[in-house]
Order: C-alpha cells, then structure tokens, then sequence
C-alpha cells in the first residue's frame, strides 16, 4: 500500500506538518468540504465542554496576553519622546521656559521648528530625563514580560486541553470500533475506516492546538492594535486601513489564480504518482509487453504538465508576499510622511508616529495569518465530521440482558429453516437445515466466489440470520451472548492474522492466561515448535507487519497452533489454496487433521482427501447452498457437486485423462 | 550528496539561479537602506521641521520601495523556473534510469520503495529548493548586510548583538536538544497507535472469534495514553519557544533605546539612527530565525537526495548487446546450455548446471518446492536476470545477444502476482498488440474463462478496471493477465504460478482451452498445484536448483521420488491408495 502522505511529517500536535509546508508556499492538498458545518462544529464544541472552565482561562489569559503586547509599542513611543525632548531641550539655552524657546525661535525665522517645539514637552537646556526614561522602560520590560508569560500560560493550558480532548476522542472511536457490527467493516473498505481513525482523529489534534490559539490571538490582536491607531491618531488609522481592504483585493486576485493552479499542481501529481506507481509495479510487464516507451511519453506528458502548473503555482503564491510588502511599505511610507508633517506642525510627537508604524506593521501579519487559519480550520473541521459519522454509526444489537449461559458445548450444531440476506432484495440462504453431531466434519465446497465464508459468518454470529434458528447443544444461539457462542468455537481462517508482538503471544491470544506449558503444547501439536526454535529469539520472536521472517505456510501454522491453545468443541477451518512449498503444506495437513480429532467441524475445503472423508458436504453457488449429502450420495446425484468434482480431479488435457479418472471416480463410489 | 545532486541538476540552470542572487542582493539592499531614508526623515526632516524634505525623501522611498516590489517577484520567478525544472529533470532521471532496471536492480531497491523514490523524494528535493532560492539565500546577506549597516549606525550600539545573538541561538539550541528527542519519540508512538488500530480493524473476526476484545482495549489504552502524555510534553516545550523569542526580541528594543538614549545624550548618535538601528537589529534577528528554520528541512532534504542518487548511479545490470544479433523466425524453441545461476554473493547458486531444450507446440511445467528455483528459472528466459554461466537460447540466439525489445516481443508473461493497470479491461488486454480487434479480445476472454464475468460487468470491455485491478478479484484478475498474454500472440508463453487463485474447476476448463490456443507457442508453467501440470507434455522436478526428474505425470510416479512426495501431499496417500 503506498502511504498518500496521510500519515507523513507531523507538527508538534501530532499532524499538520504537511500543512505547515502548505503555509510556506507548496500549498496543501484541497481542503475536504464539511457536510454539515453547524452540526460538526457543535458536535466539536460539544467534545470540549469537559474542558470549558479552563478553556474560558486560556481565552482570558489570550486577551489578557494580546492587551500587554499592544501596549508595549505605545509606551515604547513615549520612550522615543523622552529621548527626543532631551535632545530638542540640549538645544536650547538654559534658563527659558519653553514658551520663551518658542518666541526665540520664531523670530529667528525658524517657525517650522518652533511649530514643533510648541507640541513638545521640553525643558530648554535640559538634556534626556534619564530618571523618567527608565521608569518608562522598565515598565516596558514589565508589560512585555507579562504577556510572554500570559502566552506561555496560555498555550500550556490549551495543550492540555487540546491532548485530552483528543485522547478522549481516540479512546471513544476505539470503543466504536469494538461495538460495530462485522457489516459495517465488510461494506466500508479497511482503508476508509483506518483513515478516519488515524489521519483525521491527528488532523483534528492539529487543528485543536494550533488552530484555536492562533485563531483567537489573531484576531484580538487585530482588534487591540486597531484600537491602539484610533486612540494614537484616527487620521493616520484611517490611512492604515485604506491598505486593509487592497492588501485583501490583491491577495484574493492573485490567491484566485494561484488556487487553481495549486488544484492543478494536485491533480497531475496525483496522476503522475499514479502512473508511476502503476509502471514500477508492473515494471517487468511494461518491459516484455513493450510498453517502456510508451511509458515514457505518459510519464513526460504528465510530468510536464506538472512542472508548468507547480511553476505557475509557485510563482503565483511568490508574488503575494512582496506585493503585500510593497503594500506596507507604502502605507509606512504614508505614515512616516504624514506623521513627520504632524510632529513638524506639533500636532503629534515623534514617538506616536514611531509607534504607530510598529502597530500598522502588526495589523497586517494577524490578518493574514487568520486567513491561513481559516484553511486549516476548514479542513479539521471535515475530518471531525469524519471521525464523528463513525462514532454515529449503528451499534451490533447488544446482547439478550436475560441470556441463557451456554457453558461447555458438546458441538452439536443445528440450523433450522435458517435464511439470510446480505442486501435486502437479494435472497442467499433459504430454509436451510442442517443437522451436525458432535464430531462430525463438514465440508463446505463450491467455486471460487460461491460465498462458502458466509456459512461462517453466521455460525459464529458474526451476521445475525433474517429467519429461522441456529442451536448449539439445542440453545438458540441468539438466546446467548455472543461471548458465549464464540467461545465453542476455534477458527483457522486463510488470511492469517497475526499481531504485531512476539509469537508466543500470538499464540496465546487463543486463550486468555494460559500458561507457558500450554502454549509450547500447542505449538508441538500445530508443528510449530519445531521451527520457532531454529529462529534467534525463539518464542520472543516479534512479529511485525508485513515483513517478516515467516513464510506464509509457517504463519498459517501458528494460526493452528492458536486454536489448538483456544480447545474448542467446534472449529472453522479454512484450507489454503495459496502457494505453500510442499514440505509446509504436509505439516499444515497433518496438524489440521490432529486439530479436528474429536471436534464438530466445518472445513472451507480444497483438497479431495478431506472432502471425501467429511461427514457431510455442503455444496456452494453464487451465494446459495445448491445441494447437502455425503461425497457418495452427491456423486451419485450427478448434479452440480459431479460436476465440480468431474472438473476439479480430473484433468482436460487429453481424452485420456478423463477415462481415467472417471473410473477410479466410479470405484470410489461404489467401494 | 544533497549539494552533490543539485550541483549536477542544477548546472543547466546557472542562468536562473545567478539571476536569483543578483535579485536578491540587489532586495537586500533595498531593504536595508529603508531604515536609513527613515533616518533621515527624522533628523533632517522632525527634527528639522523641514516639511518639504520629508515629502522629496518619502517619495523618494516609495520609489524604492516600488523597485523592491517589482525586483522581489521577478526573483520568484526565476527561483520558482529554476527549482521546478530541477524537480521536472529529477522525477523524469529516476523514472527513466528505473524504466532500464532488471529484476535485479527491482528487488535490491523495492518497488514501493522506488515509487517513494520517484515522487515523495523528488518532492522534498524541490521544495528545499524552492524555498533556498527564495528565503535561504536572502537570510545570510540580509543578515550580513544588517550587521553592516548596523555598524555604521553606532559601533558602541551594535555590541548589544553580541549579546542578543547567543541567547537566541541557545534559546533555539535548548528548544532542539530537549524538543527534537521527544518529538521523534512522538512519531513512533503515533505509529504505534495506528498500528492497533489497524490490527484491529483488518483483524476484526479473529479479535471477536476469540473474545479478546477487552484485551485489545487495553493494548489501545496504553498506547493511547502514552502517546498523550508525550505529545503534552513534546507541545508544552514548543509552546515555550514563541513567547521566549518575543521577550528577547522586546527587551532587545528596550535595551537599543536606553543605550541609544544615552548616546544621543552625549552626541555621539543622532536620534533618528536609532529608530535605524533598530530595525537593523530586528531584521538581523528574523533572517536568523529564518535561517534556523529552514535549516530543519536540510537533513530530510539530504535523505530524500540521497535515496534519489543511489537509484541514478544504479546501473542496469541487463543491457543492450553492443551487437545486436536478430533472430531469423520466431520459432518458440528455448534451450538452457548447462545453466548456472546465483545471486552475487549468494553461499550456493540458485540454478545449477541446468540442460534441456523446449520446443515449438510443447508445454513443459515446472514443479518444486519452496526455493527450488523455479520463478527464477522462468526469469531467465525474458532476461530479467543473466545466467551466472552457461548458455540460454531462444530461436537459435543466445538472450544475452539479442535486442532485448526482440526478445520480449516474443514472450507472454504472466505473472504470479496478477497485476492490472487502470483503465478499462480493453485497454489492458491490447497491452501487448494494440491493434487487437475486439473479436481477438473476446476470443481471448474465452480461452482465459473470462467472458462471462468481463460481459456480466458494466460496460464490458469498456468497464473500468481500478489501478492494479483492485475493483476484480484475484481470480478474475489472473484471468485477464492469462487473456492479456492471450491477446499478443506470443511465441513462448510464461505461466509463473498463475493458476493459484482460480478453483480447479475453472483452472482445468481455462488449461484445456489453452491447449488449442497454443499449439504452435512454447507453453512454459510453473505451478504449485499438481492437478495444474499432470498433463503437461514434460514436468521437470527442481530440488534446491536442480533438475530432480524430467518426464510425464505417469513417467515421473515412477521414477522420480521427489515427484510421489509431492503428488502424495497433495491429492492425499488415501486418495490415491
């Protein structure tokens, strides 16, 4: 399976580390669109409520924080006029009063300055009030401190908030996965159903921890900076503010184009991908079937058009920035021009135009950054609503309160006028009885697609029958608790399921606590001792995923080895059809036939020993139980069993061959 | 081996990239001599009043501030040309150096891991590239430049970065040693939570026929809450670093005023140089942190390249012969002359000293255990591998001497893993003769039992087949790799364990079709399943790389030991006594 970068580089939050990338300009994946965003959010909010008392402390601590930073550039600004006043008053000559430096100046033709004097708080021939300078700062220092410290406090706490609400998140979708019915996982494909319960449950973390504190920060920034301009100067804010509405014209113009190429920077990598993936899968086929140049020309074809979208887009997305800046640079320009004429007629001092440059400087960055947000937002949002229609789907029916207990089971299995359906409209299994004594073997037999696993899926409950009764030991099974009824049973299926841990712990998970002594007899009756010794770590052994050391026939084999461990009355078999080298298939053999000794069984059969020494063949098609009866009376019958049978043993490469076989056929049934 | 790569792809595009650092010196400058216009604004212009020098000089720096702009978004697009050609050049070096590989090379490498190779790498290569031409290059001369410029401003001033600078490094260093750690730790406990779920989501039945949910619950709760505990701590110490950096950065500015202050005091510094030099100090400051954080993507940069060069310094160990040498007539005859076959460094060879020729009209199966030998076997004759020693032959021609597209154009293979490719059945079935008519495709179906499942499908031939044939079963998917073999006519047909996922019925009624179709080909099978190959014209028995019996099924059951255990295992000692 190739990983679509879903589960790659993560940020701190446990996801979104794709996204980051997105933000400093590749530009992520499309954003998923929510269904249903109100329900989602709610549902969302509905998850933090445990949280809320320290969530209304992270939003107040977040203000209290963002206050301390916008005031920080005012009060820096009355530092830059202390310092101007002391330079202004070094001067002039000592001893006048300020009204009297303005006189003097005025009538040495110097009015301009005189102008600005006169909205300055100097004392002529006194230099910079150090004393008042760093009382300023120092306060200064506080204020910031202060909202550092708030910030800090404030991401802690929400961290918490965030991890917990995920955990809890987690731990629910984990339950859900054990309350679903077995239908949900055979309609939904695995790979949907692991990406709601990995990718979008670490999406969601992200967006709880970066995206709430960013977004709320963001946006009381913008308001206590806006605040701030209007307080220092409504002329110079309104100003400002002429460059909000064209920084977001420009950006959305070009965002516009640049979007779209992006969309289709995804799609042709996509494809690409696609291709690529296709072509070195299939590498040696391209290569005998001719196909390398022809390959080539796709790949060139794709990859071109690649590059002229991902140069567009990236070139486009490039363009934003400086145009912003230039865009800054302009309403700073704006600023300093017209705060310099203000100071020169004494309408403002120079530190509230210096201050004011540093606030239309942070005016801009939290807007563009709640646009950034608003991405991730939206996209945290559609993998919620994921995670929440999982969590919202159908429960299994849960258990009869008043349930018989079944205890231990002699493996007498009875189905009575037994009928099922998958789909509604679609009768598979119609009136089916079927009588087993405990021992007995059944054979479940039919071509390939003939739904021989539904026989399975019922006897073990994990299907509920539409009609009908399935007894065991005479107990209707649905009288019973599911724990129960699985517990009489042992299955080997073909799919070898096996868990990332240690062999000895795989086969002990047949049998909760069993013992040391139990799970090396079980491995010596499922053949499987033998080898685990022969590997370095023995039992230790761990298994991981894929990858491993043993063949497919060797974990077949300790699938055995499990059921032996679990010693159930009735067993579930599944014969392999796969390659398995030879000497492994004798063991597998063996070892199944040992399993069965004295057990009701039900073998999905392949192999003409076993079908020929069950007890009762059920015969499978299309999903229906055709025909029921021993190897001989089903022979006998001619039907669609002589049939199977005819082609299966015999051979069609000559006439011959099927002389052959059909006479030692007649003599096994007449022996 | 990151600066090694871009150094070669890089060299076309010397142009564009001296282009971008030209742009970006010329930004540079631009940018650091804003603060000084702002200088002057305030000396000679506040200080001043002299309101006409302020309105010359602020026009004056919209001036620059437009050639900035402008010079900035031609600098994108070079950058942008410059790193997305280099990424084109990548991605198509790979695919066509993979396109050229033998078997060999496939297994060494890994197909999933070339996939990975072929996209995600070059796509960490890029983007790095992308990013170092437009932030990575600014931030040394911006940081050179501010320091400059600082210098000019005040000497006495400028040791303040003296100070500044090591606390954030360490600030930064602090971050890393106790963050880095944690987080990788994080990441495989992520994977470790994915992997339970998983389990539990593709292992579903057994976890329930075995009544071990509760025990799968508590597998995932610890899981669970060990991946919390350490995500808390790993955002807990990345929460410090924003509030941190802002602090310095704040009390940086309050420490510039109270010295500037006293330096504009005594007169060694006009006021307006320190609003000056305060920016200086800021920009210095940011193109560190700018540089730091990009210094992060440097390694998995400098894996992805590593990964991308050793598939391009791979040589194919199959070529082109020099000589090419043409067959006269496709017969179908394949002869092995004294084959030997290992692996390098392989303890004993795979094939040994193997001898025997097939012909025109015959079918010959394959038979043998585990790690007999016997897809190598098959292998050799399309040449995905070379013969160690010894000579293999088709139509009179040794492999190694013929144009490989010849040689291929004779064979059908399938293979043992059935493997589509998406779009329609048509259009995998022409994969090999891309002019078949439709009557040819069907008649293929029907060798290969396919029809009535390809008509029963909506659309037909034109019903859509997903990527690698995921929307049809495995049996269906082996029938029409056997119907896309079909299709191309060959002269030597391949059958490398094909039959496995069809049910006897439909493997022995798709053999006995098969037998017409291929009178005049040369049908080689390798099988599992003895009902597959008893009636094949010659069985050869391997053992361990060796030929351990040559004959018919009857020949064989008498002479060949190995044979009888196989035949024994299979249909059962009981079925045949």
């Amino acid at each position: 399976m190739i990983n679509r970068g879903g589960v790659g580089g993560r940020g701190p939050a446990g996801g979104g580390g794709n996204r980051q990338m997105g933000w400093m300009g590749m530009g992520g994946p499309p954003a998923g669109k929510t269904k249903n965003l109100g329900a989602t959010l709610r549902q969302l909010l509905g998850r933090l409520r445990p949280e809320r008392s320290l969530i209304a402390l992270v939003v107040v601590l977040g203000s209290a924080s963002v206050a301390f930073a916008v005031i920080g550039p005012r009060i820096i600004g009355n530092a830059t006029n202390i310092i101007f006043n002391g330079v202004v008053g070094k001067s002039l000559p000592a001893g006048l009063t300020k009204a009297q430096a303005v006189e003097l100046l005025r009538q040495h033709g110097q009015g301009q300055l005189a102008q600005t004097l006169s909205g300055m708080d100097v004392t002529p021939g006194k230099g910079i009030d150090f004393t008042l300078l760093g009382e300023v700062l120092m306060l200064a220092v506080g204020v910031y401190l202060v909202s550092s410290i708030f910030t800090w406090a404030q991401g802690y706490i929400l961290a918490g908030v965030a991890q917990r609400t995920v955990y809890r998140m987690r731990r629910d979708v984990e339950a859900k996965l054990a309350q679903l019915p077995l239908k949900y996982f055979d309609s939904h494909s695995h790979g949907d159903i692991l990406s709601r319960v990995t990718n979008d449950i670490d999406n969601v973390a992200t967006t709880l921890q970066q995206g709430m504190s960013q977004i709320l920060t963001s946006v009381l920034t913008v308001v206590g900076v806006l605040g701030m301009m209007f307080w220092i100067s409504p002329l110079l804010a309104l100003i400002s503010l002429v460059t909000v509405p064209l920084s977001v014209v420009v950006t959305v113009l070009i965002a516009r184009r640049s979007q779209k190429q992006f969309a289709a920077q995804w799609k042709w990598t996509g494809s690409l991908n696609g291709h690529v993936e296709e072509m070195h899968t299939g590498h040696a086929l391209v290569q005998v079937f001719g196909q390398r140049s022809h390959a080539m020309d796709t790949f060139q074809d794709h990859n071109g058009r690649l590059f002229d979208a991902s140069f567009k887009a990236q070139f486009l997305s490039g363009i934003i920035q400086p145009a912003l800046q230039f865009l800054s640079n302009l309403n700073y320009v704006a600023i300093a021009v017209i705060g310099g004429y203000r100071v020169a007629s004494g309408t403002m001092t120079l530190g509230d135009v210096q201050a004011f440059i540093q606030y239309s400087r942070q005016f801009t960055m939290p807007l563009t950054q709640i646009a950034a947000q608003m991405n991730l937002l939206q996209s945290g949002l559609a993998s919620a609503e994921r995670v929440f229609e999982l969590l919202a789907a159908d429960d299994e029916s849960p258990d009869r309160v008043d349930a018989v207990a079944l205890g231990e089971v002699s493996g007498r299995v009875s189905l009575e006028k037994a009928s099922f359906r998958y789909v509604p409209d679609k009768p598979l299994i119609e009136g089916f009885d079927l009588e087993v004594r405990p021992g007995q073997t059944i054979a479940i037999v039919g071509p390939t697609g003939a739904g021989k696993t539904t026989i399975v899926n019922l006897l073990m409950r994990f299907y509920e029958i539409d009609g009908g009764v399935i007894r065991l030991d005479g107990v209707n099974t649905r009288d019973a608790s599911r724990d129960d009824v699985r517990r009489a049973f042992g299955m080997v299926l073909q799919d070898t399921w096996l868990f990332a841990g240690t062999i000895r712990d795989n086969i002990a998970y047949g049998r909760e606590g069993a013992t040391e002594d139990e799970i090396v007899a079980a491995a010596q009756a499922a053949h499987v001792d033998s080898f685990v010794r022969t590997l370095p770590h023995g039992y230790d052994t761990v298994l991981d995923d894929e990858a491993s050391d043993l063949s497919s026939g060797q974990r077949q084999l300790l699938t055995i080895a499990r059921a032996f461990l679990a010693d159930p009355s009735i067993l579930i078999l599944d014969e392999a059809t796969s390659s398995v080298d030879t000497r492994t298939e004798v063991l597998i053999q063996a070892a199944m036939v040992r399993l069965r000794q004295g057990r009701t069984s039900f073998v999905i059969a392949h192999r003409l020993s076993t079908i020929r020494n069950a007890d009762l063949i059920v015969v499978m098609d299309s999903g229906r139980i055709v025909e029921q009866g021993s190897h001989a009376e089903l022979l006998l019958r001619e039907g669609f069993y002589y049939d199977l049978y005819n082609s299966q043993f015999t051979s069609a490469w000559d006439g011959d061959g099927q002389v052959a076989q059909t006479a030692s056929l007649k003599s096994v049934v007449t022996r | 081996m990151l600066i090694r790569l871009l150094r070669t792809y890089l060299a076309p595009y010397t142009r564009e990239v001296t282009i971008v650092v030209i742009l970006v010196l010329i930004q540079t400058i631009a940018t650091l001599y804003l603060p000084n216009l702002n200088a002057d604004i305030i000396n000679n212009g506040i200080t001043k009043g002299d309101v006409p020098y302020i309105w010359r000089t602020g026009g004056f720096m919209l001036g620059v501030t437009i050639v900035q702009g402008i010079i900035a978004i031609v600098a994108v697009y070079w950058a942008s040309l410059a790193a997305m050609s280099v990424g084109r050049d990548l991605r198509a070096a790979v695919f066509r150096r993979v396109q050229d590989f033998s078997s060999r090379e496939m297994n060494r490498l890994g197909t999933a891991s070339l996939i990975t190779r072929n996209t995600n790498d070059v796509q960490q290569v890029q983007l790095f590239l992308q990013i170092a031409l437009t932030l990575l290059v600014a931030a040394p001369i911006m940081a050179v430049g501010g320091v400059i410029m600082a210098l000019r401003e005040n000497v006495t001033l400028s040791a303040l970065l003296i100070v500044v600078v090591p606390i954030i490094i360490g600030l930064v260093a602090v971050m890393f040693v106790l963050g880095v750690p944690l987080f990788r730790s994080m990441q495989g406990k992520i994977d470790r939570i994915n992997l339970v779920l998983r389990e539990q989501i593709m292992g579903v039945r057994v976890i329930r026929a075995f009544r071990r949910t509760p025990f799968e619950q508590a597998r995932f709760e610890s899981a669970n809450e060990d991946l919390t505990s350490t995500a808390l701590r790993v955002n807990r110490i990345f929460v410090v670093m924003f509030p941190a950096l802002m602090a310095v950065m704040n009390l940086t500015t309050i420490a510039v005023l109270w010295f500037g202050g006293q330096l504009v005091n005594s007169g060694q510094m006009p006021i307006g140089n320190v609003t000056a030099f305060l920016m200086y100090v800021m920009q210095i400051l940011m193109s560190m942190l700018m540089a730091v954080a990009m210094v992060i993507l440097v390694p998995r940069a400098e894996a992805s390249a590593a990964r991308i060069n050793e598939v391009i310094t791979t040589v194919p160990s199959i070529d082109e012969p020099v000589h090419p040498e043409e067959p006269t007539s496709s017969t179908g005859n394949v002869e092995f002359e004294n084959v030997s076959f290992g692996y390098p460094g392989g303890e004993k060879p795979v094939l040994q000293d193997l001898t025997f020729e097939l012909r025109r009209g015959e079918t010959v199966a394959v038979i043998g255990g585990t790690g007999s030998g016997k897809t190598t076997l098959l292998n050799l004759i399309p040449r995905f591998f070379d013969v160690s020693s010894g000579r293999l032959l088709v139509d009179g021609v040794d492999v190694r001497k013929q144009p490989l597209e010849r040689l291929w154009s004779v064979i059908g293979l399938v293979p043992q893993r059935a493997y589509l490719f998406g779009g329609t059945v048509a259009s995998n079935l022409r994969f090999g003769d891309s002019d078949a008519t439709d009557d040819e495709l069907w008649h293929a179906l029907d060798i290969a039992q396919a029809r009535d499942f390809v008509s029963a499908m909506e659309g037909g031939l034109e019903a859509t087949i997903d990527q690698g044939g995921t929307n049809v079963s495995g049996g269906q998917r082996q029938r029409l790799a056997i119907a896309r073999a079909i299709v191309k006519r060959p002269s030597i047909y391949l059958f490398d364990d094909c039959f496995s996922a069809l049910d006897a019925g439909t493997d022995s009624r798709l053999r006995a079709a098969l037998r017409s179709e291929t009178k005049d080909a040369m049908v080689m099978i390798v099988a599992q399943r003895v009902s597959t190959i008893m009636q094949a014209d010659r069985i050869i028995v391997l053992d361990e790389g060796r030929v351990a019996g040559m004959g018919t099924h009857t020949e064989l059951m008498e002479s060949s030991e190995a044979y009888r255990e196989i035949v024994d295992s299979q249909l059962g000692a009981a079925a045949v006594a």
